[in-house]
């Protein structure tokens, strides 16, 4: 539901990038997405292509590159793959896990003119 | 509007490439590209998507700082009784300590109307379509309250237990408050909300005894997702667990007041030290 807002965050920071990078287009821009960064991903295709009409993003390709997601187990100390927050450790079974990383939300790159 | 690239003030693109210099001197287009000719390249950005609410968050976070402020952003789906707490919440902090109250909703002021009614200044935010409070509202609503120097400043949150998780308002504490009435796998099913609150408070418990709600095993998982949530049972209605909620919330403050005791002594240490004193 908030990706709405989310669409209008990329949007703002583009403008902001547009300045300090001197560009007027953006024609593609990467995003990286983890596992748990509370975005789903047709929502924000949707709502990126709505608020990005009439300005320098219109019509931009949107190339999510999604990312793994991990943790450290806090009883085993193991290192495991993670894709909920409600994930157990494979090994041990604990739900005692510490995510290392797989919320991310970026803009990694783009493509101007 | 430029007829080159398309931007242009008002046009959608962003105004400040004009102000940049972009289209400085006699010449509009002496900007990269020539008339026709597109130059696309690739730019990094590595730029996180929320930094803008996240640095609106630091701003309202140094505020808070800046005049003692303990701030603590209430998050529940609607209906949990989050301003029935806060009320009751009020009655039993009042004249120990300045309070006040940010109400968001998408519509309506009652609940800013509720609060006032106790006596404590309120700001009701109506979010419109938006589904949360993000912190740039936050610090607009901030202006229209008076300093509150060592108080206590509780953000009622848009009662969604989705979106209010991914914006940091620039709060001490995210508490979660969940009712008996609602299923006890909530933290399962909504567990970014369970994972970014440090309390969860569980409310109407004196509806326990006519609802099927298993309360063991809605903190077994909310312990899952968040193994260093803490919990605290109560009622609004009758009081039960409200000294405990209090005490927890005294206690938060304390804490948060002392940390700034030790950054501000550190701070007057360095200072001490460029005059070649020795630390009081």
């Amino acid at each position: 539901m908030h990706e709405m807002s989310i669409a209008e965050g990329i949007v703002q920071l583009l403008e902001e990038q547009a300045v300090s990078q001197h560009f007027q287009r953006v024609k593609t821009l990467w995003l990286e997405l983890g596992p748990l960064a509370l975005v789903e991903t047709e929502a924000l295709r949707f709502c990126f292509e709505a608020v990005a009409r009439h300005t320098l993003a219109e019509g931009a390709r949107l190339e999510i590159v999604e990312l793994p997601g991990e943790a450290r187990c806090l009883d085993c100390n193991a290192r495991v793959a993670v894709t909920t927050r409600y994930s157990a450790c494979p090994g041990c079974g604990s739900y005692r896990l510490q995510l290392l990383r797989g919320d991310e939300l970026r803009i990694k790159e783009l493509e101007v003119e | 509007m430029c007829t080159v690239c398309g931007c242009g003030a008002g046009e959608g693109a962003p105004a400040a490439q004009h102000q940049a210099g972009l289209h400085e001197g006699d010449d509009p287009h002496r900007h990269s590209h020539a008339p026709g000719v597109s130059e696309r390249r690739r730019v990094q950005v590595e730029q996180d998507i929320l930094s803008k609410n996240d640095r609106f968050a630091a701003q309202n976070r140094a505020r808070f700082e800046a005049q003692s402020l303990f701030v603590l952003n209430l998050v529940s789906s609607p209906g949990s009784g989050k301003t029935s707490l806060l009320t009751r919440t009020i009655e039993r902090l009042g004249g120990r300590m300045p309070l006040a109250v940010i109400e968001g909703d998408q519509q309506t002021d009652n609940d800013a109307e509720k609060i006032r009614a106790t006596g404590v200044p309120a700001v009701q935010i109506n979010t419109g379509k938006g589904c949360h409070l993000d912190a740039h509202r936050v610090g607009h609503a901030l202006e229209q309250l008076e300093p509150l120097p060592g108080g206590v400043l509780f953000i009622e949150n848009v009662g969604n237990l989705v979106c209010p998780a991914a914006f940091d308002l620039g709060e001490a504490h995210k508490v979660v408050i969940l009712s008996v009435t609602e299923g006890e796998d909530k933290p399962l099913k909504y567990p970014d909300m369970f994972h970014a609150a440090d309390l969860m408070l569980l409310n109407k418990i004196d509806l326990l005894p006519y609802v099927d709600f298993d309360l063991q095993r809605c903190i077994e998982y909310a312990r899952r997702i968040n193994p260093e949530i803490q919990v605290v049972q109560l009622s609004a209605r009758d009081g039960t667990g409200m000294d405990e909620w209090v005490h927890w919330l005294e206690a938060a403050r304390s804490e948060r007041i002392r940390q700034r005791i030790g950054a501000l002594q550190a701070q007057a240490r360095a200072l001490q030290a460029l005059l070649g004193e020795e630390a009081i």
